[in-house]
């Protein structure tokens, strides 16, 4: 993996997605090791996203690494009009890695061909999101113990929700069964399904939440967001049938475990929280460790 | 030769050696010559526009002198000419008939249809790999969105 871009959740095998969550474990035993003093790390986030930016600068800062960057366009040298390409190449001659974040679609791949050092992808738009993914299987891992022939439900948004798109077709490795909860309008685009179809994998769609959560160790929330919807009246119809309380979790497996990429708003309510099914704080805290693995085996500190 | 190609002979004068492109749909031909890089050849260049063609209603042509085009050259103009005829003139006679195919790859031809892929907000070539030739399906290099027949647009 060393020297190589990670733009989308296919520019790895499923062996190195395999060691990166090896990887990933180690730092969860040991975060804090000086391993990349020697590293400058550039977080060039084009538009805001704290959440994924202190995740980063997080897992570089514990191993030592310096960061630099800049937290929004509007504090670069884009907004004096600079390409994109004057930008990546500029800023590759500061750096040994490059972590983005931009809003059009496409740009990490680009930025990846023409940078001198290799880019992380943190999110092209409605494109990408491979670290996100590469998190995700860390925790599906980490609380079923494998990957392996499991049954993942999906609800809510999706159609748009980028985060969804990139675990179904990295489950799609596992044999995994698919239980795809939404509105009618927000279902499963068809080239995604597509990816489940070639490996004759089994998918089932739902409108109703209720009836699949005793079928599922996996419960991947997701938020349904209101500009989504042409005509208001839809939303108002859908917006509290993905909402999962506490009281729904009666019938669920011993070893469900409930994941959500956050920010969460409402669909979750807040007395899920305390149930030892939910794990979407801990998936946050596994980013960082996630992280940790991606930047050390790009920068080639680890085999 | 067809009693058309006769008449359309008669219409753009033939070529001693060369290639003849046939049946361009007519809304394609200043496109077809601007992808081919014609609208600076050097030598000799005949075309016609909006000819009468017994299969196509309208359609247009043009002939280049002393041109050989490789096929992967050629190719490219599938997209916007799928019905396009190549015939190669040696000595003023036809040597090769042959229909042009659809490539594998279209770089910097077509437009992609998603507005927030980074080739429509920065001046970036498009790049695409051909996943659908049947019902043309253009799989975008950058924002990996798909680009279909019906949305497909020409790069000015």
């Amino acid at each position: 993996m060393k020297n190589k871009s990670l733009v989308s959740i296919n520019d790895f095998t499923r062996e190195e997605h395999v060691r990166i969550l090896e990887l990933a474990g180690a730092f969860e035993n040991r975060p804090k090791q000086k391993i990349l003093e020697d590293f400058v790390v550039a977080t060039l986030f084009f538009e805001p996203s704290t959440r994924t930016r202190l995740s980063f600068e997080s897992a570089a800062t514990r191993l030592g690494a310096r960061v630099i960057g800049f937290t929004d366009a509007s504090s670069s040298s884009v907004q004096k009009g600079e390409s994109l390409r004057d930008t990546i190449l500029t800023v590759s001659n500061y750096c040994d890695i490059i972590v983005m974040r931009h809003p059009k679609e496409g740009s990490a791949r680009f930025a990846s061909e023409v940078a001198k050092v290799p880019i992380i992808n943190a999110g092209d738009g409605a494109n990408q999101h491979p670290t996100q993914t590469l998190l995700d299987l860390y925790s599906i891992m980490k609380t079923q113990g494998t990957l392996d022939n499991l049954n993942v439900a999906f609800v809510g948004d999706l159609k748009y929700g980028r985060t969804v798109h990139s675990l179904v077709m990295a489950l799609c490795n596992y044999n995994t069964t698919f239980h795809l909860v939404s509105p009618l309008e927000l279902k499963l685009p068809s080239s995604v399904k597509l990816s489940i179809k070639e490996r004759n994998l089994e998918y089932h769609q739902y409108t109703d939440l209720q009836e699949v959560i005793p079928k599922v160790d996996i419960l991947y929330m997701t938020r349904i967001q209101k500009e989504r919807f042409s005509d208001p009246l839809d939303y108002e119809k859908v917006k509290n049938a993905y909402v999962l309380r506490n009281n729904m979790l009666g019938d669920s497996r011993s070893n469900l475990k409930i994941l959500h990429p956050l920010p969460r708003v409402n669909e979750i309510t807040t007395d899920v929280d305390d149930n030892p099914k939910a794990y979407y704080f801990t998936q946050a805290l596994n980013g960082v460790y996630v992280r940790q693995a991606i930047l050390c085996a790009i920068l080639g500190v680890v085999d | 030769m067809e009693k058309e190609d006769i008449r359309k002979e008669l219409k753009v004068s033939a070529i001693e050696n060369g290639t003849v492109i046939d049946h361009i749909p007519s809304q394609s031909v200043f496109l077809v010559m601007k992808i081919l890089n014609l609208t600076k050849y050097p030598d000799q260049l005949l075309f016609g526009n909006n000819l009468d063609s017994r299969k196509m209603g309208k359609k247009g042509i043009i002939k280049v002198s002393n041109k050989f085009f490789q096929s992967d050259e050629i190719n490219k103009i599938a997209l916007v000419a799928p019905t396009a005829t190549l015939i190669i003139i040696k000595n003023f006679q036809v040597v090769e008939k042959k229909k042009v195919r659809i490539p594998d790859f279209a770089d910097n031809i077509v437009k992609c249809f998603n507005p927030n892929c980074i080739t429509n907000n920065e001046d970036i070539p498009t790049k695409f790999t051909v996943i659908n030739k049947k019902d043309l399906k253009l799989h975008c290099h950058y924002c990996e969105k798909i680009t279909a027949r019906e949305n497909i647009t020409f790069l000015e």
